[in-house]
């Protein structure tokens, strides 16, 4: 199959590549481009694990294809941080041990930050409710929905001062 | 000198704390390398190609087209697996479910795997591989497996503790007990006899089964794969393939959940075995759909309990049958169901027979406090409707019966000091147990019991010299174990916790080191940690005693520091571990501890949780309102870590409770091999899971430390049932309580009313 | 003189006795003149045994001591998951 030619930016940076028609944005991203935080938990958009944004609109990659984003942005947990900065919902993640094993996180953190870029200020409902389409095995939740009331809260504290 | 495993009450200044974990950065920013997160240059993708037959001869695999696709460079069937095993019927069960070996035993069970140059041509191969199979009868329902004229599943397979020398589906049935309950019975002014199901769930790790492989002509290899134990691992496949152990190096990368699931070998032989043949590196990942088909997940379970108690609410009398099936191959889950069954409770008549039955589904492997929940669903459901009969409160009578130091355990021994006791104690006064309950809303709680194991762990400590510390472990850390290790491992050298860092080595680098399974990863991990560094302290003191030119013996050390005792060593100052450290190499080289050693001995765990259900009576539904979990962790180094465990656990049981099921056809095939339909709780299933941390110190560890990754799994299910029970007032006897069970009991017991009003 | 509790299918291999006694110091020791008293229990020790002594389940450590007159009970050996 001849391959599509795709140019993009991937967390802030332009990118290109070729690839066959029917690869996913998710095998594009982990296996051509190496940036292996998105992670494969289903392969049929049911676990969340490979959450990114495309053009802030929050997707389960392994449900895009690769040819899809074209001329687009495409954000992944790879670009949360600002440098050696982290993003507040990756240090209330930590502080709150709102992670064990870990794989589930980036998609969390995804999912996190595309309900906090609407909704700055969500109820513990609202926060479960936006983050039902991420699966997590070993926390039961409840120190996941802590840690993103905290990072809403910091970064409304942080917000209010600028 | 033998190190000392027994509790010596200390005060700590670090353990108890909750820092942050040392691998925490590299989970939030992707950094973390999972098991499908490496390639090796020049790899080739694996791909398995199952059969789509619950029970089926292979008469003819015919590779020919596929080994002529361009980008094909190996395929394997187990021809290419000879059997190695020397008589060994366990290994070679577990080479015969990596591979088929003449017969497919369920559906999924694999018979070729393909390496090829990328997934898309492994997936074409997979499509030219011709397989003829004779279907045969099957059979997936426990109970069935069980009659005279059920399809055999292994006809090796006589029935152990059974009276026939007549093939059987039935591997093995298990008495546990002791007294006489007909005579207990008999003394009883109220008996409940009930039956109960469960059905099969997964363990659902959200990461998939996941290696590379790379096996070298002269024998040598390496593998990277996502693992519970890589030098269990290590060794299993090195003797199922012919390989040396000490050249076969296996590296356990992150892992993305286990809970028992990733302790057996699933595609890594086989992966392996593609490697060797194509003499390249070979990547295979399971896929979800395999993962649910083709690893290891529960028994379903058909249960039958009996107890009988006094009106003042005694048991006199408790017995269980309980039939477990163990997938395909022989296990001996029935068995373990057996000896959990009544290990909360005080009893002077007791019986309980476990049945291991095989079926045609995949081979069960352990789940999380394994056959456990199921056994506790049918008891605790049992104790509830023998307390609501006698007029008693449930928690009061539990803590009436409940087991204590000095009892005989169901299963045999005779406890120590447990914590049966006072986690119903805190459940009672509990402020969850005052909360209000509305319409449709019923509260149930229930206790839980397991085991917690010890098992070779082998740890080293190694100083650098700027003072900063390695220590490598070889237990897998699943849930944020490292930071517990190097709490320890501070408080034992007196420095601070961010002077150490912990890492999991690989299987060249440490000696042998059991799986992290069994509750075991701190409390095992955690005692070589202490003897390791207890080693270092006592290298550190030399080392101090050198610089100084003295006796050791007048060398103190405490709070991070040597000092030399004594009026006449007034003028020497302390010298810090950084000062030892560095000056290290002119005063003996580097300064390591080292502890191989077997933690055992390690004790029982309880758990009581107390949870609110609300039932929707015309859809079925159900929500979870609150939910507590009461446990003894002996002594929680991190409590973050040991809240996680408990919430974890709860959350499992919870999902298995309410909705987790494995749907079989009547064609034996799994209908639901996905996250949509086998569905797991989703963050607005739950509510904010309450926890407390009870701490009656382990007598064998030096800082009491007890298991506490599996025992909340335990409690749910039968929690659940009882409070879903009381919402509804009819008692739920098979689980999962989706909404479809729980509408059809409210209808059939409407019915049932109506025909008695009626009549 | 130690009576070792014998649960489940261990009995089979001891033809049926549900105890049977033993003098031994250790673990290993106890193994060893199990074998010697009833050579079928190999075959279930080579399967996987744990030892309770007191109620405290040993799987691995045969070095361990046994004190006089402790409890024992022999299982099978339990996985954790």
């Amino acid at each position: 199959m001849a391959g599509v030619h795709v140019s993009t930016t991937i967390n802030g940076d332009a990118v290109e590549f070729v690839c066959p028609g029917n690869e996913t944005l998710l095998d594009v991203l982990r296996d051509r481009i190496g940036l292996t935080g998105s992670k494969e938990g289903c392969g049929t958009g049911d676990c969340g694990a490979c959450s990114v944004t495309v053009d802030g609109q929050l997707v389960c990659s392994c449900l895009v294809l690769g040819a899809e984003v074209e001329g687009r942005k495409v954000e992944t947990v790879e670009g949360l941080a600002d440098g050696d900065k982290l993003h507040p919902l990756q240090s209330k993640f930590i502080e709150h041990a709102a992670l064990q094993c870990g794989v589930c996180t980036p998609g969390f953190l995804i999912a996190a930050k595309a309900l906090l870029d609407y909704n700055p200020k969500p109820s513990e409902e609202e926060i479960r409710y936006a983050l039902a389409g991420n699966l997590c095995r070993c926390t039961g939740y409840d120190k996941i929905v802590r840690a993103v009331d905290a990072a809403a809260k910091e970064m409304s504290r942080v917000a209010k001062r600028k | 000198m033998t190190p000392d495993p027994k509790y010596t009450k200390q005060k700590f200044k670090l353990v108890g704390t909750r820092p942050l974990r040392p691998d925490g950065l590299d989970k939030v920013t992707g950094r973390a390398r999972y098991g499908a997160d490496i390639s090796a240059p020049g790899q080739l993708v694996g791909a398995i190609l199952r059969s789509p037959h619950a029970h089926a001869k292979i008469i003819k695999i015919d590779t020919s087209k596929a080994e002529k696709l361009k980008g094909v460079k190996a395929i394997i069937t187990s021809a290419d697996l000879p059997d190695l095993t020397n008589g060994d019927r366990g290994m070679l069960d577990i080479l015969e479910n990596c591979m088929a070996r003449g017969r497919a035993l369920y559906d999924g069970h694999a018979v070729a795997a393909v390496a090829a140059i990328d997934a898309a041509t492994a997936k074409k191969a997979l499509q030219l591989i011709k397989v003829q199979y004779k279907k045969l009868p099957h059979v997936t329902d426990v109970d069935e497996a069980m009659a005279d004229d059920a399809p055999l599943v292994q006809p090796h397979v006589r029935t152990r503790g059974g009276d026939s020398d007549k093939p059987s589906n039935i591997v093995s049935i298990s008495t546990f007990g002791h007294g006489d309950v007909e005579a207990g019975f008999a003394k009883a002014d109220v008996i409940i006899e009930k039956s109960f199901k469960t059905e099969q769930t997964h363990q659902g790790y959200i990461e998939p089964h996941a290696c590379l492989a790379s096996v070298g002509p002269d024998g040598q290899g390496e593998l990277w794969v996502t693992t519970q134990g890589h030098f269990v691992f290590r060794n299993t496949c090195a003797a199922l393939l012919g390989m040396e152990i000490a050249k076969l190096k296996v590296t356990s990368s992150e892992i993305g959940g286990g809970f028992g699931g990733k302790t057996h070998v699933w595609i890594e032989p086989v992966a392996l075995a593609l490697s060797r043949k194509a003499n390249r590196p070979v990547k295979l990942v399971m896929s979800r759909e395999d993962v649910f088909r083709a690893s290891g997940p529960t028994s379903s379970t058909s249960v039958d309990v009996k107890i009988g108690a006094k009106k003042n609410g005694k048991i006199t009398a408790a017995k269980a049958t309980l039939r477990y099936h163990d997938g395909a191959f022989p296990g001996i889950w029935g068995m373990l169901g057996a000896m959990t069954s009544f290990a909360c409770y005080n009893l002077e008549n007791v019986q309980s027979i476990g049945y291991d039955v095989l079926v045609n589904r995949p081979k069960v492997a352990a789940y999380r406090a394994p056959s456990a929940p199921m056994a506790a669903f049918g008891i605790e459901s049992v104790v509830d409707m023998l307390a609501a009969e006698i007029g008693m409160d449930a928690v009061d009578f539990r803590i009436k019966n409940a087991a204590k130091k000095g009892t005989r355990a169901s299963y045999g021994p005779t406890y120590g000091p447990i914590g049966i006791g006072p986690t119903l104690e805190a459940v009672k006064n509990h402020p969850h147990m005052r909360a209000k309950l509305g319409k449709n809303q019923g509260r149930g709680m229930a206790c839980g019991f397991w085991f917690n194991f010890g098992g070779q762990t082998c740890t080293d400590l190694n100083i650098g010299v700027d003072g900063t510390v390695n220590l490598a472990v070889g237990t897998v850390d699943v849930g944020g174990a490292r930071a517990s290790l190097s709490l320890i491992a501070a408080e034992e050298l007196g420095i601070p916790y961010e002077q150490v860092k912990c890492n999991v080595a690989d299987t060249t680098s440490l000696g042998h080191n059991d799986m992290t399974e069994g509750s075991r990863g701190t409390f095992s991990s955690g005692m070589a940690t202490i003897f390791a560094a207890r080693n270092a302290v006592e290298e550190l003191k030399v080392r101090a005693a050198r610089t100084w030119e003295i006796d050791v013996k007048h060398v103190e050390w405490a709070d991070g520091q040597a000092t030399a005792k004594g009026v006449m060593h007034s003028n020497l100052s302390p010298l810090t571990l950084t000062d030892l450290a560095k000056a290290s190499p002119n005063t003996g080289g580097p300064i390591a501890g080292h502890s191989e050693s077997v933690a055992d001995g390690a004790g029982v765990s309880f758990a009581s949780h107390i949870c609110d259900i609300e039932v929707d009576p015309e859809t079925g539904a159900t929500k979870v309102l609150r939910y507590t979990v009461v446990q003894d962790a002996g002594m929680a180094i991190h409590p973050d870590y040991v809240e996680g465990q408990f919430q974890g656990a709860a959350a499992q049981g919870i999902g298995w409770a309410l909705n987790e099921e494995y749907v079989y056809g009547a064609d034996g095939r799994l209908q639901n091999p996905g996250f949509l339909d086998y569905r797991i709780p989703v963050c607005s299933d739950l509510p904010f899971i309450d926890t407390e941390i009870l701490e009656i110190p382990n007598p064998n560890h030096p800082y009491g430390i007890r298991g506490v990754g599996e025992t909340s799994i335990v409690p749910p299910l039968a929690a659940i049932g009882n409070a879903v029970s009381n919402a509804i007032g009819v008692r739920m006897d098979h689980v999962p309580m989706s909404p479809p069970r729980i509408l059809k009991a409210i209808k059939e017991a409407a019915a049932a009313e109506q025909e008695v009003s009626a009549g | 003189m130690l009576e070792v509790q014998l649960s489940g299918s261990l009995r089979d291999a001891a033809g049926g006795a549900a105890s049977i006694h033993i003098n031994a110091a250790t673990i290993r020791e106890l193994f060893r003149k199990i074998v010697e008293q009833h050579p079928r229990m190999q075959a279930s020790l080579d399967e996987g045994v744990a030892v309770s002594i007191n109620g405290e389940i040993y799987r691995d450590d045969w070095a361990q001591m046994i004190p006089e007159g402790a409890e024992i009970f022999l299982l099978p050996r339990i996985p954790g998951g």
